[in-house]
C-alpha cells in the first residue's frame, strides 16, 4: 500500500503515540448547533460502509470517561463556562485517546461529528480567551478534512421551531444568558458560535459546505468531497498535495 | 503573559504546596482557624471536590480509564469548577480562601506524569493568583517514613502506578514522589513560594506561617477583608464549624 503523509498533532504531542502508525481517515463534520450534522454523519457512516470501509464515528459526550458526567452537570444550574470548556475537553481527550487513535492505528474511517473546533467556539462565545483555549486543545491530532456546515442563524431557527419545537436551554446560551428570553439569547449566542467558527475557516483550512441546502444535495457535495479525500488527491488541511495517493480498497 | 489571574479584589487566597506527608494540611487547618479567631470571614477548598466533576474523576480512578492528559484534564475540570462557583465569588466578596493544594499540584504531579509544562501551565491560566503561596521542603524520606503506618494502604495513581515505574507500590509510591519533589523544587523560586523547612516542630512552623501572613498581608487585612458580624465570637464554635 501506497504511504500517505502522517498525521500530526496541532501544537502538543501525545505522550506514547507515533503519528506514523496512524494509517486511517481522521474527517470532522462541524458546523453550529440544528445545522444538521448528524443526518449527515449518519448518510455517511452508512455510504462508506456500503463502499468497504471501516468506520467509527464519534461525538461529543459519548465518552465512557466524561459522557455520563457531562449529562448530569448539564441538568443542575452551576456548570460555569470554563468547567464546561474543560470537562468537554477531558471527553474528547478519553475519545481521542481510547477510541479516535485505535481506529486510526487499524486503517479506519473516522467520521467525527464536531472535534475540538466546537469546544473551541463555545469558550469564545462565552468571553474566554481564544489563546488559551487553543493550547489547551492543542494535542488533537490534524484532520484530513474539516467540513464546516455553515448556516445563517435564521435557519437553525427555522430547523429548531421546525424540527424540535422548542429551544433547548444549553443551545441557547442561558447559561450567561445572551438575551432575556430563549429564543433572543438562541439568536444571540448561536450568532456568537457561527462568527468563532467563521474565524477558524482559514487558520484551520475548514471546507464550507452551505447549509442552507435540502439534504440531499448538502450529502452529494459530502460525498464528492470524501471520495476524492479517500482517494488521495485532495489537499490537506495545511494545503499540501498529498504526493502519495492511498490506495482505496472499493 | 500572566500565569495567573490577577487578584483585584478585596479578600485573600492563601495556598499550601507540598507532596505527601509534607505537613501543609496540618498547618492550612492551623492557620485558617487562627484567621478565624481573629474575626476574619475565613473558607476553606480541598483539591479535588467539586460535587459536579468528582464523580466522574472517582469513575476513572476505579476503572483505570486515565492517561496522563485525561487525568491531567478532569482534575483542572474539578479545579475550574471549584474556582468558578466558589473561590472566585467568595474572594469578590472580601473572604480569605485557604486552599490545601493549588494549580501547583498540578503543575508538579502532572509533570511528573509526562504532560507538558507549558501545556499544564496554560491549562490553569484562569486560577486566581494566590496572595502567598507556602512550600513545605522535606525530604522524601521523611514524608514517607510520615505517611508510613499512618494510613490506608497506597491507591493505584497515587503510588503513579499507571506509569509502570515498578511492579511493587511501594517502589512505584518513592519514584513517583521523588519525580514530584523535584518538580516542586525546580519551580519554587519562579512561583514566589514561601518556602518553610517542614523537618522543624508543628509549632515552630505554624509560628513562622503565622509571622509571614502578617507582614505579607497585614495591612490589608485590617481593612480590605470581611470580618465576621459582631457577636459571631460569642458562638465561634458554631460560626467555626458553618465556615470551615
Amino acid at each position: 500500500m501506497a504511504r500517505q503523509q502522517p498525521l500530526t498533532f496541532y501544537s502538543e504531542p501525545l505522550a506514547g503515540v507515533d503519528p506514523g502508525d496512524l494509517q486511517g481517515k481522521l474527517l470532522v463534520v462541524e458546523g453550529p448547533d440544528a445545522v444538521g450534522r448528524s443526518t449527515q454523519v449518519a448518510l455517511l457512516k452508512q455510504w462508506l460502509e456500503r463502499e468497504g470501509h471501516a468506520v467509527l464515528d464519534s461525538g461529543m459526550a459519548r465518552s465512557a470517561l466524561a459522557g455520563k458526567g457531562i449529562k448530569m452537570a448539564k441538568q443542575g444550574n452551576t456548570l460555569g463556562p470554563i468547567t464546561m470548556t474543560l470537562f468537554y475537553t477531558t471527553d474528547f481527550a478519553d475519545r481521542l485517546e481510547h477510541e479516535i487513535i485505535p481506529a486510526l492505528r487499524a486503517g479506519f474511517v473516522v467520521l467525527i461529528d464536531r472535534y475540538i473546533f466546537s469546544i473551541m467556539a463555545r469558550a469564545i462565545a462565552r468571553y474566554e480567551s481564544r489563546q488559551w483555549i487553543e493550547q489547551v486543545a492543542g494535542f488533537a491530532l490534524v484532520p484530513h478534512a474539516v467540513y464546516y456546515l455553515r448556516a445563517e442563524v435564521e435557519t437553525l431557527v427555522s430547523r429548531v421551531v421546525l424540527g424540535r419545537g422548542a429551544f433547548d436551554f444549553w443551545e441557547s446560551g442561558m447559561d450567561l444568558r445572551f438575551g432575556p428570553d430563549m429564543y433572543e439569547s438562541f439568536t444571540r449566542y448561536q450568532s456568537r458560535l457561527i462568527k468563532a467558527l467563521d474565524s477558524m475557516v482559514e487558520p484551520y483550512g475548514f471546507e464550507v459546505i452551505d447549509a442552507a441546502q435540502p439534504i440531499e444535495r448538502i450529502f452529494r457535495e459530502l460525498q464528492r468531497r470524501i471520495a476524492r479525500q479517500l482517494a488521495g488527491q485532495a489537499f490537506s488541511p495545511a494545503g499540501r498535495i498529498r504526493k502519495s495517493p492511498r490506495r482505496v480498497k472499493a | 503573559m500572566n500565569l495567573f489571574l490577577p487578584n483585584r479584589f478585596r479578600g485573600k487566597l492563601i495556598v499550601v504546596e507540598g507532596i505527601d506527608g509534607s505537613g501543609k494540611s496540618t498547618q492550612i487547618s492551623l492557620l485558617s482557624h487562627w484567621l478565624l479567631s481573629q474575626g476574619y470571614a475565613v473558607v476553606f477548598s480541598e483539591w479535588n471536590s467539586s460535587p459536579l466533576v468528582k464523580q466522574t474523576t472517582r469513575r476513572g480512578k476505579r476503572k483505570e480509564m486515565f492517561t496522563p492528559t485525561t487525568f491531567s484534564l478532569i482534575h483542572a475540570t474539578d479545579f475550574a469548577d471549584r474556582m468558578e462557583s466558589y473561590v472566585l465569588p467568595l474572594v469578590k466578596s472580601g473572604a480569605i480562601v485557604c486552599a490545601d493544594r493549588y494549580a501547583y499540584t498540578a503543575f508538579a504531579r502532572d509533570v511528573a506524569r509526562g504532560v507538558g509544562r507549558r501545556w499544564v501551565r496554560n491549562l490553569y491560566r484562569f486560577a486566581l493568583r494566590p496572595s502567598l503561596a507556602f512550600y513545605f521542603r522535606v525530604p522524601l524520606d521523611v514524608a514517607l517514613g510520615r505517611i508510613r503506618g499512618g494510613r490506608d494502604a497506597l491507591k493505584y495513581y497515587e503510588a503513579g502506578m499507571d506509569l509502570g515505574l515498578s511492579r511493587d507500590v511501594e517502589e512505584s509510591f518513592r519514584i513517583f514522589q521523588g519525580r514530584i519533589l523535584d518538580e516542586y523544587e525546580a519551580m519554587a523560586a519562579e512561583m514566589g513560594f514561601h518556602i518553610i523547612d517542614a523537618t522543624r516542630s508543628i509549632e515552630a512552623q505554624q509560628r513562622e506561617m503565622r509571622s509571614i501572613v502578617m507582614r505579607e498581608l497585614g495591612e490589608s487585612l485590617k481593612t480590605h477583608v470581611l470580618k465576621l458580624p459582631p457577636g459571631a465570637e460569642f458562638n465561634g464554635q458554631a460560626a467555626a464549624a458553618h465556615l470551615l
